[in-house]
């Protein structure tokens, strides 16, 4: 019962970080997100008994997946349109 | 011209596909049984491996793994490729902010644990939940941190090229001793041992350590590479 009432609770905070991903304008905070997603599924992988595929989970979804996002926003623009950065302080190079 | 050799061999490759499905023979008991029973009793029995996860994928499916390495190879080789051109030197790293002194501590104390745990994932495979691509991707991100961390630190391509090349042609070799010596592709060929310890599985730790260096390196080359992208 605990293990229904955890799974929904992660599903549940899975499908609101995917939403804020989506509507998050600022790309850095979104792909912060989706890698929270990978966090939140990798333990849902672990509580389904498939530890191998959460150990990938973890490995690739939160650290490799995100840095290389995060490095090709650092390369390129970190907003989607251009008067969406006037709240934050710019940090392009 | 050019559209008639297109057509035939787009012929020949039908024929061939039609013919080899056809040869399958869907809906034979075998088939509908499924092998699970299968790779169940024989990586308990035959090979005695505990985590059967690895069993399916190091022996039974080992040609599939083969494939999947490759095709990490060749992504890691593709990407090297097009951005070859535009590498900084060495040094010349771009960072956004410089690491703090905090980090940079914390980091040089992190990056030895973080390379023994991916190593203590490879090597027990076959024991506990893990192997060769979720240890060579926790090392990868060992390496990724100090890559963040120090502006300076920088990782011999050479090198990487060489234990990536090495850990192949093992896995590629050791499958070829089982295919010339027990007549199919990853065939077993050292002593099972004893259930649940370290020395056990037969070849399947050999592999699963090659895979784990080869999926470092190249993750690694992967990091290196785009690190290093002159914007």
């Amino acid at each position: 019962m605990i293990y229904i009432i955890l799974t929904l609770t992660l599903l549940l905070l899975m499908i609101a970080s995917a939403v804020y991903a989506i509507w998050q304008k600022d790309l850095l905070y979104a792909v912060i997100a989706s890698g929270i997603l990978s966090l939140f599924l990798s333990i849902v992988f672990l509580i389904l008994q498939a530890p191998d595929v959460a150990l990938t989970e973890a490995a690739i979804g939160v650290a490799l997946t995100t840095i290389i996002f995060i490095i090709a926003i650092r390369n390129t623009v970190r907003f989607e349109d251009e008067h969406d950065k006037k709240n934050v302080k710019t940090t392009t190079k | 011209m050019k559209k008639v050799i297109v057509l035939i061999s787009l012929g020949i490759l039908g024929f061939y596909l039609i013919d080899i499905f056809l040869g399958i023979g869907f809906g034979v008991p075998h088939f509908t049984n499924g092998v699970k029973d299968l790779y169940l009793s024989n990586s308990k029995d035959t090979l005695k491996v505990s985590n059967v996860v690895t069993a399916i994928v190091v022996n039974f499916r080992g040609f599939d793994t083969l494939g999947e390495v490759t095709v990490l190879f060749l992504a890691s080789t593709a990407l090297g490729g097009i951005l070859y051109k535009k590498r900084h030197h060495v040094g010349e790293r771009s960072v956004l902010f410089p690491a703090s002194q905090v980090v940079m501590s914390g980091a040089k104390l992190l990056f030895p644990s973080i390379v023994l745990l991916g190593a203590y994932v490879f090597i027990h495979g076959h024991l506990s939940p893990g192997g060769g691509f979720q240890g060579g991707t926790i090392i990868a991100t060992g390496f990724l941190l100090m890559l963040l961390t120090y502006r300076n630190y920088s990782v011999s391509h050479n090198r990487l090229v060489y234990f990536e090349s090495l850990a192949g042609i093992l896995f590629v070799s050791i499958g070829l001793v089982g295919y010339f010596s027990k007549g199919s592709f990853l065939e077993n060929v050292l002593p099972v041992g004893n259930m649940n310890e370290l020395f056990s599985g037969g070849v399947i730790g050999i592999i699963y350590i090659a895979v784990g260096f080869k999926v470092a390196a190249e993750l690694t080359g992967i990091i290196y590479t785009v690190l290093h992208e002159k914007d």
